[in-house]
């Protein structure tokens, strides 16, 4: 029987298959930040244990941190000294520490692949759930919770079920000015967001063939959002332009070997999914979330819909509520407080260029408050050296330093209560981006017209 | 030995029926910062709990107090979106050991088996079952058997069946957790760990 790309990657790794019970599965390479650590060390102090493979675990601190002087210590206690016990603990056990201002700071799920340890066949896991960013590569990423940090520190495995396999295919084209960030919001708006839940994705289809690395990480970072456990992308020449050469990319006849392994990484014709899906390209229009999750979402040119049957009415209304929206409303027109641009969503280096092609040459309104936080060091550096940041400057946009920021707002980045935010990051959660804030998801190229007009805009009506 | 043993529990149940809660509202992001697993209990839905000035939210279920007990009922597609254990430790700190749903989100499911709290999947109409139950009669008592695997309407003689893996259940009942089994097969681990795949 043929096996998929998951199949391939997750039984190459399982060490020993526990009856009526998970799989025990090998991790290559483990990500870990300030926030959900700590409590792992402490863990495996209780226990006197030591890392097991500290060369595989590489940490930055990103969650907590400031967007703004990151050269002076970090004023609030807490986040401080969060990120002083990630230090301690990583030169405790030898780990890889890239904490502010190193440059090799930024967001996990950034730095995880611009420095090329994210590489096809590989298991990543973090304690943060979008590290299904990671599968854009081929490897099965995904995230855990602390007691399974605490696991692969210890034993460099995890016990886990092997989820339901799953493949998503988008083929035809995308329309002009329709970006990852769309994609991947309408597929969950049909999915909804429980609608994988028990699923590992694959996407395929030639949307994902003509896709850029950068998006296909936008679309797996967003595999989390419809409930799944990861999503993934079979490793093709794009892939491996994009890891050649990269600091801890294999090189030369590594590299050989390498490239003939990841070369094997897709599902056979025979292999068999559990669900599959078949979306048309050419139907996917920007879009934008009007509700309190990801699955809210409707193409940016229609109104609020009705509750859906298989919705809670009373779920829905909370929901519409919050927002202060109504059924029927339309989005375009709404105004707009905030705009965000930033995560590990929308943080990269291509959705700068994205933001930065649509603002050229016109100005800020003034009645927005835009946030623009690169993902990592590296990204801003890009932002810099390509003379984005010019573009931004003379449309009246400041830059912040890098950091996961009002993505969750634990740092002082927060969303007013009652303001509304349209923003490029992956949840709209009650709260989310600060107490009582209200965020709409959307794609970079929605934010920059947003940010332009001061009210929800369609970006094909300006370009 | 990381948690208390699981074997039966009885108790009455508080009920939040409300549909795809996500860990952001069981634990807001700025209650995250701590380095040690402590006091969480008290930021257990904060935001829903208590008003901006920190006074109560009188119509929340937590705060009524004719709602108690160590079984949390939710609406379905409980525990959605990140995979912060904090959400669990939030909901082990309060009290609860056992959080019944027709429908989880993964991360936060294997969350709970790992720290000892019982996550039961139940189906939709059993699921309105108990709520109904909760409403006529808050102090109502629902028993779980994890040997039988099974969650009890005592004053109805209501039961469904619910699904746990042999291995989590042995796990639950004698308050082991992975790490005391995985730390049993290091040299398994490391012969793995040598193979190369290319
Ligand atoms: S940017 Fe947001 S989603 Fe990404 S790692 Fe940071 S907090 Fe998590």
């Amino acid at each position: 029987m043929g096996k998929t790309l998951f199949d391939k990657v997750w039984d190459s790794h399982v060490i020993e298959k526990i009856d009526d019970g998970p799989d025990v599965l090998f991790i290559d390479k483990h990500f870990i930040h300030e926030v959900t650590s700590p409590v792992a060390f402490v863990g495996l102090k209780n226990r006197n244990l030591k890392v097991m493979y500290p060369e595989r675990t590489f940490a930055t601190a990103d969650h907590n941190t400031p967007t703004t002087n990151q050269h002076l210590p970090i004023k609030d206690r807490l986040s401080a000294l969060q990120v002083k016990t990630l230090e301690k603990n990583c030169n405790e056990h030898g780990i890889n520490f890239w904490g502010l201002g190193h440059k090799k700071n930024g967001i996990v799920h950034v730095i995880g692949p611009e420095n090329g340890i994210t590489q096809p066949g590989l298991t990543i896991v973090c304690g943060d759930s979008h590290t299904s960013t990671h599968g854009a590569f081929g490897a099965i990423a995904f995230g855990i919770g602390t007691s399974e940090v605490e696991m692969v520190l210890a034993c460099q495995t995890i016990m886990q079920q092997k989820p339901m396999k799953m493949r998503i295919n988008v083929n035809g084209e995308l329309s002009p000015n329709v970006t990852p960030k769309d994609v991947a919001i309408y597929i969950i708006s049909k999915l909804s967001s429980s609608g994988a839940t028990g699923y590992f994705v694959e996407y395929a289809g030639s949307v994902f063939e003509n896709m850029s690395m950068e998006g296909r990480m936008t679309v797996c970072n967003l595999s989390i959002e419809m409930g799944a456990r990861g999503g993934m992308i079979a490793p093709d020449e794009k892939t491996l332009e994009y890891i050649k050469g990269r600091e801890y990319a294999p090189k030369n006849s590594e590299w050989d070997k390498a490239i003939k392994y990841w070369s094997t990484l897709k599902t056979d014709e025979d292999g068999i999914f559990d669900k599959e899906y078949n979306f048309n390209g050419e139907e996917i229009e920007p879009m934008i979330t009007y509700g309190t999750n990801p699955g809210m979402a409707i193409p940016i040119s229609k109104s609020i819909p009705k509750a859906k049957k298989s919705e809670s009415k009373s779920s829905y209304q909370k929901a519409l509520d919050y927002m202060e929206f109504n059924e029927g409303d339309k989005m375009i027109g709404k105004k707009i407080d905030y705009v965000f641009l930033g995560s590990c969503t929308n943080g990269r280096i291509e959705d700068f260029r994205t933001f930065a092609s649509l603002i050229k040459g016109r100005k800020k309104s003034n009645s927005v408050n835009a946030w623009l936080v690169p993902g990592s060091h590296k990204v801003l550096k890009s932002i810099r050296d390509e003379g984005i940041l010019d573009i931004l400057t003379q449309s009246g946009f400041k830059l912040r330093e890098p950091g996961c920021s009002a993505c969750l707002a634990m740092n002082d980045d927060k969303i007013p209560k009652g303001k509304y935010a349209v923003s490029t990051t992956n949840r709209n959660f009650e709260g989310r981006q600060g107490p009582g804030a209200r965020t709409l998801l959307a794609s970079p190229l929605v934010a920059a017209a947003t940010a332009i007009t001061g009210q929800i805009t369609d970006p094909r009506d300006i370009i | 030995m990381a948690y208390d043993k699981f074997k039966i529990l009885n108790s009455s149940a508080v009920p939040l029926n409300i549909d795809n809660v996500d860990t952001d509202q069981i634990i807001p992001a700025r209650f995250l910062k701590a380095t040690e697993r402590k006091g969480f209990g008290d930021n257990l839905f904060r935001d829903w709990r208590y008003n901006s000035d920190d006074s109560k939210v009188e119509s929340f279920p937590l705060n009524n107090s004719i709602y108690k007990g160590k079984i949390l009922v939710a609406g379905k597609n409980f525990g959605c979106g990140s995979s912060r254990e904090h959400a669990v430790w939030a909901i082990y700190d309060y009290g609860f050991r056992a959080v019944v749903s027709s429908f989880f989100a993964d991360i936060f499911k294997n969350n709970c088996l790992n720290i000892g709290v019982l996550p039961i999947q139940v189906s939709d109409s059993f699921l309105e079952e108990i709520f109904l139950e909760i409403e006529r009669d808050s102090t109502s008592t629902f028993e779980i058997d994890l040997e039988d695997q099974e969650f009890r309407v005592l004053s109805s003689n209501k039961n469904e069946k619910f699904n746990i893996s042999a291995y989590k259940k042995s796990n639950m009942s004698n308050g082991f957790d992975d790490i005391d089994y995985l730390i049993n097969k290091k040299d398994k681990i490391s012969a793995f760990s040598n193979k190369t795949r290319y």
